[in-house]
């Protein structure tokens, strides 16, 4: 799997991410599944980022505002799509899962998104996360 | 004779009261409990308040269980419930009254940092 940003979402994904500062940022990605019955595994597409308000309003935490899921789910269903990953901001450290993001992965098919604000320019990666294990996926970002 | 017309007339006017029959509510499931529900994103179960319809629920498919309630019985702490637009943390949680048409909505909580 790879994922794939447009460069209008990966300026949305490392927009939201710098707004967010000194807070930690977070949003959803929602796009097409294949195996929806079972499931379902993202495709790598992304439909839309959709910035989330950190419900933590912390600068090491994120929680995505329930709210916030809420209508996320609502529009990917209308969308005939369906929440596939999410993107937050390391705001002093490196674009790795911590041991947090790690033990709170919820989805094992998802695409974890971290955009570390460390250094001078903003750093994207994305992983899978599934039972513990870490695996990256390589990002394309797609001129529009 | 009076007291057989108050009789009805207070059965015409009496308050609607719901008498707890049990009422069919949608059930909106997240992609990562779709695989202990056969694979379903919406089902349609029968319950008074949130709780029954998560008793139906698991009744229905047992693999849900463990990702819907906690060890204390409760809700599972990873879990968002919403019916309609109201997260039942803030009306009566698992006591949440239902009325048919509503839909009733399971979200992971999604969560993490940099520690």
């Amino acid at each position: 799997m790879e994922l794939r940003l447009t460069d209008t979402q990966y300026a949305t994904i490392i927009g939201n991410c710098y707004d967010g500062l000194p807070n930690e940022a977070c949003g959803l990605l929602l796009g097409p599944m294949t195996g929806r019955m079972s499931g379902g595994v993202p495709t790598g597409v992304v439909s839309e980022a959709r910035p989330c308000v950190n419900a933590d309003a912390s600068a090491r935490t994120y929680t995505v505002a329930p709210k916030n899921m809420l209508q996320a789910m609502r529009a990917a269903e209308a969308a005939g799509t369906e929440i596939v990953g999410v993107w937050h901001s390391h705001t002093h450290t490196d674009p790795f899962p911590s041991p947090t993001d790690v033990r709170t992965a919820v989805d094992p098919s998802w695409m974890y998104v971290i955009v570390s604000l460390k250094h001078g320019a903003p750093q994207l990666r994305a992983y899978t996360i599934a039972n513990e294990i870490i695996t990256e996926i390589p990002v394309a970002i797609l001129a529009r | 004779m009076l007291t057989d017309l108050v009789g009805v007339i207070g059965c015409v006017f009496a308050p609607a009261v719901k008498r707890g029959n049990p009422v069919a509510v949608d059930v909106k499931i997240p992609t990562v409990l779709r695989a202990q529900a056969d694979g379903q994103a919406s089902v349609s179960v029968d319950g008074e308040t949130v709780g029954q319809v998560f008793d139906s629920l698991i009744a229905k498919f047992p693999g849900i269980k463990p990702n819907l309630i906690g060890d204390d019985g409760g809700m599972h702490k990873f879990v968002n419930v919403y019916v309609n637009d109201d997260d039942i943390r803030y009306l009566e949680k698992l006591e949440t009254k239902l009325e048919a048409g509503d839909t009733v909505t399971i979200l992971p909580a999604v969560a993490g940092g940099a520690i």
